[in-house]
């Protein structure tokens, strides 16, 4: 019997894998991890094959600080690691979103603090990922609740990082990461391929962060023929420390914030289901958000008008696309597998206009339909 | 009811456990076009011990993604027998390789039990001790019929290691064979 070609059935891991292949990762420096190894698994043989580079560093700050360095010259550069790793990789991070250097990390969450529980899922990154290196910094956030998605995702978050100049998270966790899915995979003419900005000027007059408002300054690739400056330290348009000009401190840092915030359109993305008429919306993300499109299922089956936000951009936030609905909604019911941090986030967003509930598990266990259900039954009884 | 299945197998490490949800999750998704949904669970982080493997196979997209009410389970020793048995679905059927598990008749009450002794097959009928997950995989779908057994050999054929496929499709028959006296009641 023959085997349909263009479904494969892959993890979420592999499928992260093969997006980074078609979105044209061709550096990857990483350290293994669980769960996330698979992904370096596959792309050690993917990517020599495909005449790219693969990379086993010593440890996760060398694996950022090494696909930094690739994308200075140009090569669109990804690691892949868990929560302890993640937390090694904030100082150059940091660095990557103050320099501006394009580059994916993900982050298949697995149960924390520390070494916590290796194989076991958990959404516990989500503010180290909003706040996890120093300073007042954007960053953009994605995170896909399928195989599909994984992939999808993927290819986007290479062609963010591309066109804003800046990392790109993909926050996946242990239950997307090692689950396998039947996955059509799309052809490669229907695939969007983003470059970043080459300059138009001349080596001489090259600024290598001249930019104002939402602008992304072009990126000379370093063995180009443009010999530009950079350092972490809050620099001008030409790459050099402004550290004893106040004005062009709070200029170039309000900069970095702009380019994210003027573009925040473009970089978030909502599932919205069954909304319009919805009393309880559920908010929910990742491997929790098929246990949320199940319980608004049965929720509506039950006559309840519940309806779902699944957050696939998770930064910038997407509190425009929130607040909308804060009149018509009794409550915001926001499963996930942390303490509440989303929630936390949503509070903000809401400023207390709706009622928000927390379905929460921290035990390396998925939260269920019938949990999230139950939150939504109370709610509407409430 | 559209077709919606989930299957548990569940052994030591080192048992093909993993791989055998992998077959049947090719030859369901990639054979057949059906949706599916694979987990596995490793125990605690080290080979041996108890591990499993859920497949969930439906016609309609799978949203919930683990296993909660199994229509099968597969049990290739004691550990995973008395760990895994308790939320099986009623009427659900149970395959044990009657060498290396013990069933209590009083907790499989109201379920299809069906005792094959896959290892000993492997090793005797087949000549190779490690395609037991393949005679339980004929086993398997022999009983349930989620996938044709066209869709499963191509699968395996997929999967077996070269110069193994001749053996790896004997012992699916094997699998087959020993089911064939079964029915189900449901």
């Amino acid at each position: 019997m023959k085997r349909n070609d263009s479904i494969r059935v892959w993890t979420g891991n592999d499928a992260c894998a093969e997006g980074a292949i078609a979105a044209g990762v061709n550096f990857f420096a990483g350290y293994p991890i669980t769960p996330a190894s698979e992904i370096s698994e596959v792309l050690a043989r993917r990517l020599p094959e495909e005449g790219r580079t693969f990379v086993q560093m010593e440890d996760e700050i060398a694996s950022l600080s090494s696909v930094v360095g690739a994308s200075f010259t140009g090569m669109k550069a990804m690691t892949a690691t868990s929560g302890p790793g993640f937390s090694l990789m904030q100082e150059n991070l940091g660095f990557a979103i103050e320099a501006e250097i394009p580059c994916v990390i993900v982050d298949v969450q697995r149960v924390g603090p520390a070494s916590g529980v290796a194989t076991h899922p958990s959404q516990g990154d989500i503010m180290q990922a909003r706040w996890g290196t120093h300073g007042d910094h954007p960053i953009i956030a994605l995170a896909p609740y399928s195989v599909r998605e994984t992939y999808d995702l993927t290819i986007r978050a290479v062609n963010l990082a591309e066109k804003y100049r800046s990392p790109v998270l993909l926050l996946s966790d242990a239950v997307i990461g090692h689950m396998s899915e039947n996955m059509v995979v799309p052809a490669s003419d229907e695939i969007e391929i983003i470059n970043r900005t080459k300059p138009k000027v001349s080596p001489e007059e090259y600024k290598p962060y001249l930019a104002v408002g939402g602008e992304v300054p072009p990126m000379a690739s370093y063995g180009d023929g443009y010999i530009w400056h950079t350092t972490g330290i809050i620099h001008d348009e030409t790459g050099f420390p402004c550290t004893s000009n106040p004005n062009m401190i709070d200029f170039q840092v309000r900069r970095l914030h702009d380019k994210i915030a003027f573009n925040r359109d473009d970089i978030v993305t909502v599932d919205m289901r069954q909304m319009d008429d919805a009393e309880i919306a559920v908010v929910a993300m990742g491997s929790v958000a098929r246990s949320a499109v199940k319980a608004v299922k049965m929720a509506r089956d039950r006559g309840i008008k519940a309806g779902l936000i699944r957050l696939v951009t998770i930064w910038p936030f997407p509190d425009e696309e929130i607040i909308q609905y804060t009149s018509q909604l009794k409550a915001f019911v926001v499963p996930e597998l942390n303490l509440g941090q989303i929630q936390g986030q949503l509070r903000q967003t809401v400023e207390g206009r709706t009622k928000i509930v927390g379905v929460n598990r921290i035990d390396s266990k998925l939260i269920t339909p019938e949990q999230i259900l139950e939150s939504i039954q109370n709610e509407v009884k409430a | 009811m559209r077709e919606y299945y989930e299957f548990r197998f569940s052994g030591s490490g080192g048992q093909g456990i993993m791989l055998m949800g992998q077959i049947l999750s090719e030859a369901a998704g990639a054979y057949e076009m059906k949706n599916v949904v694979q987990t596995r669970s490793y125990g605690p982080e080290a080979r041996g011990g108890a591990c499993r493997s859920e497949v969930i196979i439906s016609q309609d997209p799978i949203d919930y993604l683990e296993v909660s009410k199994p229509n099968f389970l597969l049990a290739l020793n004691q550990e995973a027998f008395d760990k895994y048995l308790w939320d099986l679905q009623e009427n659900g059927t149970v395959v044990i390789d009657p060498d290396l598990v013990t069933v209590d008749p009083e907790r499989v009450k109201g379920f299809n039990v069906f005792p094959v002794p896959v290892t000993a097959i492997a090793k005797n009928q087949v000549g190779m001790p490690v395609t037991a997950n393949v005679v339980a995989l004929g086993v398997m779908c022999s009983v349930t019929g989620v996938v044709s057994r066209k869709a499963l050999e191509s699968a395996v054929l997929a999967a077996a290691p070269n110069g193994t496929e001749k053996t790896n499709l004997k012992a699916l028959a094997e699998g087959y064979k020993a089911a064939s006296g079964f029915n189900l009641d449901q």
